[in-house]
């Protein structure tokens, strides 16, 4: 382990990587949404009340934010927030699924410096998108990219959740972000909100992991991964970005409400560190909050002990753990060694933690269908 | 501007600068560098090299810079390194002043 691995373990005096879920409010319904949502929750920060975080995030010097959702182009106010954030020196990424982006919109994107934005698409065709995504939503997708291309927009991001249907379109969206000249980026499916019931069915097989460790592996640093593929490095020569996980050390998550989780993809009270409308805000909360303190100290490797790969691999991630039952000192569900698969047979169907705040809106026909392709 | 790395001139013979859109952090193990530009984030792991970059603006070559900051001549090198690495990286640049 590098001493800057370390060092980094112990925690930043603020966040390198900070995920701010604007809303809970969304016109898709993705079956693997990790923060569950679809209805607006009344609670939600005010105007105000995000303007006076984002001064206490410009005086911690948090270079940037990455906003999420929901769909956080609902907001009325989305505009407002990101001018605030960009006018004070706090960068922003988005991320959408592209609905609200018509020409008009794209050519504000387009005139707004320290800006970049990230279209969400999870299959190279309609049929393979639309089966996580929803009806309609490839199409979507697609325009907003149009709209931004022809607005000169420069090059946005294509974000795509890796599972076993569209691992075989790892290259096909490579072309489809270069004929835009976008930047794509790739990152791991987590059982993490809505995900926590679909994940078994959509999360790659065990040869799929190595097929991606070995796709990333030769793209480097030209396809962007959000470090979420460590657990991969026990296949060999570590892919690029920080080998750890940096939940309640370099990132976390702040969600509509202004509740500060350890990260994205870990909404549960157990991770739940505060609110930003206690006092001392969000500073506090970075700083001295007993779950996040705790996460600083060293952890246990537990069963992953013996393991030679646990330097590399570092356990993999503590959400994957988390939703599918998994102890948090054993190995990642996804283990590449084959261990959190035997785990997993060990864990009693319904005793994994449910994933908090279901903000899903009432389903209005059967349940979710899976294509098949 | 020239690219620093094509002038003839040896590197602790120039005038540097932390580049215009590069904000600085401090943190336990040296700081953060972010480039809002390039959105490229580098760690300086070492607090006497983030003294040094802070010092550059002010001093007439990165020489000075080492000397103003007290570095050890035994690692000077390895801090000219870093530094070559961060022109490289477009974090700190040439002053157009010289």
């Amino acid at each position: 382990m590098s001493a800057l691995t370390t060092e980094l373990k112990r925690g930043l005096d603020a966040p390198i990587c900070l995920t701010w879920e604007l809303t809970y409010a969304c016109n898709l319904a993705c079956v693997h949404c990790l923060s569950s949502s679809g209805r607006r929750d009344p609670r939600e920060l005010t105007t105000d009340e995000a303007k006076a975080l984002v001064d206490e995030l410009r005086r911690m010097q948090v270079f940037y934010v990455n906003i999420g959702g929901g769909e956080p182009t609902i907001r009325r106010d989305f505009f407002d927030i990101v001018d605030y954030c960009v006018a004070g020196g706090v960068g922003v990424k988005f991320s959408t699924n592209g609905a609200f982006i018509d020409a008009a919109v794209a050519r504000r994107l387009a005139a707004t410096d320290y800006l970049d934005v990230q279209i969400s698409l999870d299959g190279i065709d309609a049929a393979t998108n639309d089966a996580v995504r929803g009806q309609g939503s490839y199409a979507i997708a697609r325009r907003a990219m149009d709209h931004l291309a022809e607005a000169g927009f420069g090059p946005f991001k294509i974000s795509l959740v890796v599972t076993r249907h569209n691992v075989e379109q790892l290259d096909e969206f490579k072309q489809l972000a270069d004929s835009y000249g976008a930047q794509l980026r790739v990152t791991r499916l987590r059982p993490s909100g809505r995900g926590a019931d679909t994940w078994h069915e959509l999360h790659p097989t065990n040869a799929q992991q190595r097929q991606i460790y070995h796709w990333l592996l030769a793209h480097g640093d030209d396809v962007l991964t959000g470090d979420s593929f460590f657990h991969l490095n026990a296949l060999g020569e570590p892919l690029p970005g920080l080998n750890l996980c940096g939940a309640g050390r370099v990132v976390c998550l702040i969600d509509p409400i202004g509740d500060v989780y350890a990260c994205p993809f870990v909404i549960h009270d157990e991770f739940l560190a505060g609110n930003v409308r206690d006092p001392g805000g969000f500073a506090r909360i970075w700083s001295g909050s007993r779950l996040f303190l705790e996460l600083r100290e060293p952890q246990s490797a537990g069963a992953c002990a013996s393991c030679g790969s646990y330097d590399a691999c570092q356990g993999g991630c503590m959400a994957a753990k988390f939703f599918t039952g998994l102890p948090l000192d054993g190995p990642d569900p996804e283990c590449v060694g084959g261990d959190g698969e035997l785990a997993l047979a060990g864990v009693a169907s319904g005793s994994a933690p449910r994933p908090a705040g279901d903000h899903s809106k009432p389903v209005r026909s059967s349940p979710v269908t899976f294509l098949r392709r | 501007m020239p690219a620093v790395t094509n002038s003839p001139t040896a590197l602790v013979d120039r005038a540097l600068e932390l580049a215009p859109r590069v904000a600085l952090r401090p943190e336990p193990f040296g700081a953060l560098a972010y480039h809002y530009g390039t959105r490229r984030l580098v760690f300086l792991k070492d607090r006497d090299l983030v003294r040094l970059v802070e010092a550059l603006a002010s001093q007439p070559t990165l020489g000075a810079a080492f000397d103003a900051c007290a570095i050890a001549d035994r690692r000077r090198a390895a801090f000219e390194r870093a530094i070559a690495g961060l022109v490289e990286s477009e974090m700190v640049r040439e002053r157009a002043d010289h």
